[in-house]
């Protein structure tokens, strides 16, 4: 006998596996198709940094659920609440600090000015010649590289239905939606489309056109290093993202580009990116001269021309739906994932969504 | 600052040095990039300054030719140097290399990676305990130190070399406490016909084990090393016979020393090649994963070429060949000229390749091995996981190399998982009941080698940073 299941979830990272999760406890039957492993895209792959001073305004409530929600997961996920500071070097730096942590300030984020003495108190060994800095006690990372081992279990515990290495070929509707996939056929009721970087190849195959682009921001790690800094860092540009994780190594981001396309494989490292990122690193904290960087690699990041989430039904469909394109995807994803699974299920949910039919030119919100 | 080639030729070894002295002499401007202090590769590895004295073998006068050959040409080498990031560009391929601690750029039009082979060691009890080193590892110290591993050595270990570094430790004063192989006689008689067509290299290896018997020298043929004893050294090693599939099944047999060499065969060195965009496919026959290469070096990518053992392991003899081919073919390629044949040269490249692969054959460990593997026995070595680690990952449900990268960071370390991903494709294969060609490796990423944040920062200057567009508030 055929199965048809109520949805079928194109894409295993966190908002598709956070969305599944959602909709079984809201007594349907999912399944997801993830093209490569669970949790091994974007959502595996970012620089893990939970920070508020980082969020959009307008995405702050959604951002402090998604902290929340990451609190809950917890040691699973490596979550660590350390406090984040971010820096500024020059007045120039300063200025663009005090304007845009004031404006996330006052949208809900609990972000503070700090005195360059507090600084140093708490962390001694960044560089000297910080101007100004926030601090934002919410602010602390998970380990990325966890998504998949945590959302995997997840998905076993519920008995939810995954497939990995699975990639959709094609998409007919009938009675039913039927995928093609390179592990079979798939029947399905509901489609959700939450393939990240790949959203844009997935709706192409219901002959939709979504504007989707894709950054592609490079991480690198060092070996294990003795204690340099137990904050969250940041950077007033948003040219880095630096903490250190329990065991010792030092993850630095800052979203420098790397190249390629979602299309062709998983984005390749630029030399030009590293080097001036690790460089900034090293600026910022002149101990971590003493450390060998041990592997770079790059994520996509989806997005839309304003920047905003895709999250709602799939423009001309009442039983397809899009979830993606969240900026700050990895923090808010749990609590995005959770509330596309609400609307999905037929409820009201909590903090509304993105209406993937909008005019990407005009601001929405 | 970067430098303008016509090629760049990574490894200078066998195939990379005659790769590079053929282009060289056809008129290209080549640089030569090695991690060694001397060109020559592991197999002609130079000797240290200090022991230039001993007594020369066929390897020290292959490397000794090669290096003056080298010396006399034109190439560029930059030796004592690691490459770490591979870059297609415009006008070609850009090459970063770590040298006395700075980056430098090269740029080419063509590129040929002869990166070599490194060795598998499949993992058994105690195989961490001090005392314990790599055959390959072993030839290495041989070579350039004339160092030994102890007093009194097993070897232990797959295909010829096991032979060879016994040979060699006698010839250099130690004592063999006994060859322990998986491979039977009848395994070698069925070699025979592929040897024959190189007898060179036959007489050599024959010699070698006669040697062996004449001394006396135990050889226990179809057995392997099932645990190492000792705490803080080895004080012996007990050895199992094992089945065809070279599974333990025979009685533990104890054999006292104080030192142990163990390999099961060379695997080609492929992440650069991957780094480079090419794909890789399983070759049980060349070693391992590999990329697609032809005779004459040439990949699926404009301008990139191969040779030697990274393009599958076919041994030195066929390296130092390939490596010619391989010079012409990119040499006629910078030049914009159709390469022309070498029919001798082709003729000479098979006969020394069906060697190899015959060797490779013989070395390439069957599947009952792995079982030699206890649960605790420790599989990735930078974050000291083992092989209960491993499994309870996979039966999580981590299908691949790169879930169990990401879950427990095994290739995360400093070795980037070159030691431990052979381990780990074969034990998700066990668990999925299939085989290891369905297993590919992680993802290849730079930097090929550990680098330090020092000399990838640079002379950095604040104000040189890009100023972005801000995000969007």
């Amino acid at each position: 006998m055929t199965i048809v299941y109520d949805i079928a979830v194109v894409g295993g990272g966190i908002m598709g596996c956070a969305a599944a999760l959602e909709m079984a406890a809201g007594g349907m039957r999912p399944i997801v198709l993830e093209q490569s492993d669970i949790g091994q895209g974007a959502s595996g792959v970012n620089a893990g940094t939970l920070s508020l001073q980082i969020k959009r305004v307008k995405l702050m409530p959604y951002a402090l659920k998604g902290h929340h929600a990451w609190a809950r997961m917890g040691a699973a996920v490596g979550f660590k609440k350390t406090g984040g500071f971010t820096l500024a070097f020059t007045e120039r730096e300063a200025e663009l600090l005090t304007e845009r942590q004031t404006l996330k300030a006052k949208a809900g984020a609990p972000i503070e000015f700090v005195s360059t003495k507090r600084l140093r108190n708490v962390e001694p060994n960044l560089a000297q010649k910080v101007v100004a800095a926030s601090y934002c006690a919410e602010d602390g990372y998970a380990n990325s590289s966890l998504t998949g081992q945590y959302f995997r279990g997840r998905l076993c515990d519920e008995a939810i239905e995954y497939q990995e290495r699975c990639q959709i070929l094609a998409i007919d509707r009938g009675a039913s939606y039927q995928l093609t996939t390179s592990r079979g056929v798939i029947y399905a009721k509901r489609l959700l489309l939450a393939a990240g970087a790949w959203i844009k190849t997935a709706a192409a195959l219901l002959d939709v056109h979504l504007p989707v682009d894709a950054r592609i921001n490079t991480v690198s790690v060092t070996e294990r290093m003795p204690a340099l800094i137990s904050s969250v860092i940041g950077h007033a540009t948003g040219l880095l993202t630096m903490k250190q994780k329990a065991n010792g190594t030092v993850l630095v981001g800052g979203g420098w580009q790397g190249r390629g396309r979602p299309q062709e494989g998983r984005g390749q490292v630029m030399a030009s990116s590293v080097m001036p990122n690790i460089a900034l690193a090293q600026f910022a904290m002149p101990g971590l001269s003493k450390a060998r960087i041990l592997r770079s690699w790059t994520g996509f990041e989806a997005n839309v021309p304003d920047f905003y989430p895709l999250a709602g039904a799939l423009p001309g469909f009442d039983d397809a739906f899009v979830l993606g394109c969240v900026r700050g995807g990895y923090t808010i994803g749990p609590y995005i994932g959770q509330l596309m699974g609400d609307f999905i299920l037929g409820r009201e949910p909590e903090l509304p969504l993105f209406d993937p039919g909008r005019d990407f030119d005009e601001d929405m919100l | 600052m970067s430098q303008i080639f016509d090629i760049v030729v990574i490894g200078a070894g066998p195939a990379g040095a005659n790769a590079a002295l053929t282009a060289a002499w056809a008129g290209c401007r080549v640089a030569m990039v090695d991690e060694q202090r001397k060109p020559g590769g592991q197999v002609w590895r130079a000797k240290n300054p200090v022991v230039l004295e001993a007594p020369t073998t066929p390897e020290s006068r292959s490397g000794d030719a090669l290096r003056q050959e080298v010396a006399c040409s034109t190439v560029l080498t930059f030796a004592q140097s690691r490459v770490w990031q591979i870059e297609s560009a415009a006008s070609g391929w850009e090459i970063y290399v770590l040298k006395e601690g700075k980056v430098v750029t090269l740029v080419a039009k063509a590129l040929i990676l002869a990166t070599g082979a490194r060795e598998y060691v499949q993992p058994v009890p105690g195989w961490t305990t001090p005392g314990v080193i790599g055959l390959a590892g072993a030839t290495a110290m041989f070579k350039q130190d004339l160092a030994l591993p102890g007093q009194r050595t097993v070897v232990s270990g797959t295909g010829p070399l096991v032979f060879f570094v016994a040979s060699e430790i006698r010839r250099l004063g130690g004592e063999v406490a006994a060859v322990v192989t998986p491979n039977s006689k009848r395994e070698w008689l069925r070699a025979f016909p592929a040897m024959v067509r190189r007898p060179d290299l036959l007489v050599r290896g024959a010699l070698w084990v006669a040697d062996l018997y004449l001394a006396g020298v135990p050889i226990y043929w179809r057995h392997a090393v099932a645990e190492i004893d000792g705490e803080t050294d080895v004080s012996g090693v007990t050895i199992r016979r094992l089945t065809r599939d070279w599974a333990p099944d025979g009685e533990p047999e104890f054999l006292g020393a104080d030192s142990l060499c163990l390999g099961n065969g060379l695997t080609p060195a492929a992440e650069a090649a991957q780094l480079a965009g090419l794909e890789l496919r399983y070759r049980a026959d060349l070693g391992g994963w590999c990329p697609e290469v032809d005779a004459s070096g040439e990949t699926e990518r404009e301008g990139l070429f191969l040779c030697g053992d990274g393009a599958g392991i076919r041994g030195a003899a066929a390296a130092e060949i390939h490596g010619k081919l391989t010079g012409e073919t990119a040499s006629a390629y910078v030049r914009g000229v159709a390469p022309g044949e070498n029919h001798l040269l082709q003729q000479a490249y098979q006969r020394a390749a069906r060697f190899g692969m015959a060797m490779t054959a013989l070395s390439v460990p069957r599947k009952g091995l792995q079982t030699l593997m206890c649960a605790d026995t420790v599989v990735c070595r930078c974050e000291s996981l083992t092989r209960s680690d491993i499994v309870a990952e996979i039966n999580a449900g981590a299908q691949s190399t790169l879930s169990v990268k990401s879950g427990l960071r095994a290739g995360m370390g400093p070795c980037g998982g070159k030691f431990c991903q052979g381990t780990i494709s074969q034990l998700i294969a066990q668990a999925k009941g299939g085989e290891v060609s369905d297993v590919p490796p992680p993802t290849a990423r730079p930097p090929l080698r550990p680098i330090p944040v020092a000399a990838l920062a640079g002379d950095f200057e604040y104000d040189d940073l890009p100023i972005p567009k801000p995000a969007p508030l």
